[in-house]
């Protein structure tokens, strides 16, 4: 029999950077197949590649043994291929039967609804959710929108089924029903494909598993027989740790104790951690997106108030303190997210360069800024990192990824910093700008400066790191010092305390 | 007292049909997720190519009234062209349709500034007309104001009962999931700009050929703002516009009765009352709806799809 899937030597690449570097996946009709990897190894890349929302730059993919080109979603629909995506889409204030409609093309309103309430109803009951096709969206809970997400895609007549980490938003209890749902659904012949990075999950749901890591296909092992420990192997990898010199680590500079802190949901996410970072080290966070790292970084940067715990830094209390006074401290940062908290993206250069001391005094006074100053220093920043092809009066917007991200880097290190809080700090950056940024890090780090480095990347936590903490579930979960053992590291991110 | 009364309901319509006509127009494009702010400009330009059809067609009302849809149209596709095709800033560049729109009637309009026109004039419905209270009520309007019901009607059940309109607020409310549903999102924009325009511009026509039978430069006064506020009133749901429309229109109604009768109430007084109002009703409304504004999700912001690289 032919396979259900077949998906060879994919390759995808995003700005010079490699997402997907020739990827090979396979799946079978009436089984469950868990798509496993770190955030990153390219598993929903793959995936948005199968369902025509990426253009692949290579490869091939064939559905039932007979090989296709997928030119965009609705071809893929066609194909029997349908996606529920971690970010649902459906329309709020609808009802569930409207959305279902909305993908479902009828003829007519009227018997549009019945048809598809029909429908609806029918698939409901087969799989034993219970779903009213007259209920809002707005008014039914995360997990019924996911069931209505399913719904949604099964009428639409997919027996290639993917879900892209179902059970995140979920509950235990509802995710363990999730699980039993697809497994029915294999059972009566169609594929469904699983991407999680949760261990468990896949050993006890899934037929078969494949790894990704960085863009390639590791494995594709069969579940029963295969342990946790193997898969957290294949999924952090072997990759040698690169031998630069530690750093000398000084005096506790940066102190953080039983810190809690909130999402904007109100779901608690960091959940009484705590760590220490000496002067003239770098301490890796290593974990798994969304297990707090965002929430503390906001909590550093002053921007999100903590529930409980505090914040010291060389001995005093700096947990209330305004932004701009920790800054005047010394606390500086590398936001994840440069666009909208590292840079004004329609000021030039210069202006950005300048925006944090301009109070200082550096660059004239409240009434009068000396341009020719900033001009000059931005000039001898631009240079010393490296920024080429940007001029002072350059918009930010204009800047390729690595460039904004050095220009950043020029800006928070600039003087002599006492904690550097650098998040994520080389996401989407090419190879020769990651480099660059590592250096800067080093750098930082050798004058004497705290650098606490959260990521997501795993080998970008090791190699840097003097200490690596592992974060799982808002909370430290152990640390190891320099040279980090990958596969401990590996275990403490994925296990579940 | 009575006749006071009675007169005052009668007159409601023909202040209420174009504050309807616009703010339901409004609803279509803004259902759609296109924050329309152009209304005023639109209306004016409604109002004047009416006046200028009707006058120049030798009093034809019926090509005056499509002269009015002609130039709504027109405006509104320039709008939605730089909105939907360009995906400029919505609130500028409706900002900057208003002082286009009044800037260019001011020019080219002195030819036909202040020429009395008869354009709509009441029905005679016969014996019916003649009922007491009823007849001058309801029998005794013109054209338009019958025709606004199957247009609210229509607008209405286009919008909830068929699947285009429940398209075009899938787009509105959610671009992202419609647009991987397979709809449009240019498409229905478009659409539903030009086709709520040519609303708001035959609210414009009807305002100078019913209400003041006359072009006079900046005549709307303030018109297509109110009708925004309307929709904003009205949640974007027509039947609650048509509401707010009466209850607008009857302000308006009573200013020159209460004129007429020759009560000592300062002139200024009554002729801010339409925008107290307003005031008021936004306030009220944002005190009261503590589950939003009822406002479309995507109200305002173009779409760009995720870069399908």
């Amino acid at each position: 029999m032919a396979h259900a899937l077949q998906m060879t030597d994919i390759v995808k690449s995003f700005d010079g950077r490699m997402a997907l570097d020739r990827a090979e996946f396979c799946a079978d009709w009436g089984e469950v197949h868990g798509l496993l990897g770190e955030n990153g190894a390219g598993k929903t890349s793959l995936m948005n590649v199968l369902c025509g929302l990426y253009r692949p730059d290579a490869g091939r993919m064939s559905i039932d043994g007979v090989e296709h080109r997928i030119e965009g979603p609705s071809h893929a629909r066609a194909l029997g291929i349908g996606m529920v995506h971690q970010h649902f889409k459906l329309v709020q204030p609808f009802t569930i039967a409207e959305n279902v409609m909305l993908a479902n093309p009828q003829k007519s309103w009227r018997k549009g609804v019945a048809t598809v309430s029909e429908g609806i109803a029918r698939l409901s009951d087969e799989l034993g959710f219970e779903i009213d096709p007259a209920a809002r969206i707005d008014r039914i809970s995360v997990a019924e929108q996911q069931r209505v997400e399913i719904v949604k895609v099964l009428m639409g007549g997919a027996r290639l089924l993917i879900l892209d980490e179902p059970t995140s938003v979920l509950t235990d209890e509802e995710a363990a029903r999730l699980l039993r749902t697809i497994q029915a659904l294999a059972r009566r012949g169609a594929c469904v494909i699983l991407i999680t990075h949760k261990l468990r999950e896949v050993l006890a749901h899934a037929d078969r598993v494949t790894v990704m890591r960085s863009g390639r296909t590791v494995a594709t092992v069969a579940a029963r027989g295969t342990s946790a420990a193997d898969l957290a192997r294949m999924m952090v990898g072997d990759a040698p740790v690169d031998d630069t010199e530690p750093g000398q680590s000084g005096p506790v500079r940066l102190e953080i104790s039983d810190l809690t802190a909130r999402r904007d949901d109100g779901v608690s996410t960091v959940r009484g951690l705590s760590l220490t970072v000496r002067s003239g080290q770098i301490y890796g966070l290593a974990g798994v997106g969304g297990n707090g790292q965002t929430e503390l970084a906001e909590v550093l940067m002053g921007v999100r108030a903590p529930e409980t715990g505090h914040i010291g830094l060389d001995g005093s209390d700096i947990t209330a303190l305004h932004p701009k006074r920790r800054r005047a401290l010394g606390i500086r940062n590398v936001p994840a997210d440069r666009s909208a908290y590292g840079l004004a993206q329609e000021l030039s250069v210069g202006d950005n360069y300048a925006s944090t001391r301009l109070g200082s005094g550096s660059f004239g006074t409240l009434a009068w800024v000396s341009r020719r100053t900033i001009g000059a220093q931005t000039s001898a920043a631009l240079k010393d990192f490296e920024i080429q092809g940007a001029a002072v009066d350059t918009s930010v917007r204009l800047l390729s990824g690595g460039n904004a991200q050095k220009l950043v880097l020029a800006r928070e290190l600039h003087g002599e910093p006492a904690v550097i809080v650098a998040h994520s700090p080389t996401h989407g950056l090419d190879v020769r700008a990651c480099a660059a940024v590592h250096d800067h890090l080093r750098a930082a780090r050798d004058f004497g400066a705290a650098v606490l480095l959260i990521s997501e990347d795993l080998d970008e936590v090791l190699n840097l790191s003097d200490v690596v903490g592992v974060i799982n579930r808002g909370a430290i979960v152990g640390e190891l010092g320099r040279p980090a053992d990958r596969h401990r590291v590996g275990e403490l991110m994925l296990g579940h305390a | 007292m009575v006749e006071f009364i009675v007169n005052w309901i009668a007159f409601t319509p023909v202040f209420a049909v174009p504050l309807m006509l616009a703010s339901i127009g409004l609803i279509i494009n803004e259902r759609a997720g296109v924050m329309n702010l152009c209304a005023e400009g639109i209306m004016l330009v409604g109002a004047f190519a009416g006046v200028v059809v009707y006058i120049e067609s030798g009093n034809i009302l019926a090509l005056g009234t499509l002269g009015a849809i002609a130039a709504g149209l027109v405006v509104s596709a320039l709008f939605a062209f730089m909105v939907v095709t360009m995906r400029l800033n919505q609130v500028v560049a409706g900002i900057a349709i208003v002082f286009f729109a009044s800037g260019l009637t001011g020019l080219i309009g002195n030819p036909w500034t202040e020429r009395a026109v008869e354009g709509f004039t009441k029905v005679d419905m016969g014996v019916l007309s003649t009922i007491p209270v009823l007849g001058k009520i309801v029998f005794s309007q013109d054209l338009m104001v019958y025709a606004s019901v199957p247009i609210v009607y229509f607008v209405w059940r286009f919008l909830h009962r068929s699947i285009p309109g429940m398209k075009l607020r899938a787009v509105g409310e959610n671009p992202q999931a419609a647009d991987a549903a397979g709809v449009s999102i240019e498409f229905m924009r478009f659409g539903a700009v030009v086709t709520g325009g040519a609303l708001v511009g035959l609210a414009g026509g009807y305002l100078a050929l019913a209400a003041s039978k006359i072009w006079v430069e900046d005549m709307t006064h303030g018109r297509g703002w109110i009708a925004v506020a309307l929709v904003i009133f009205a949640r974007w749901r027509p039947g609650r516009a048509v509401l707010g429309a009466l209850l607008f229109g009857g302000i308006e109604a009573l200013i020159p009765r209460i004129q007429a009768v020759g009560l000592a109430v300062p002139q200024y007084l009554l002729l801010m009352m339409p925008y107290l109002v307003t005031l008021a009703v936004l306030t009220y409304v944002g005190l009261v709806s503590r589950t939003g504004s009822g406002a479309p999700g995507a109200l305002g912001l173009p779409y760009v799809r995720e870069d399908r690289r």
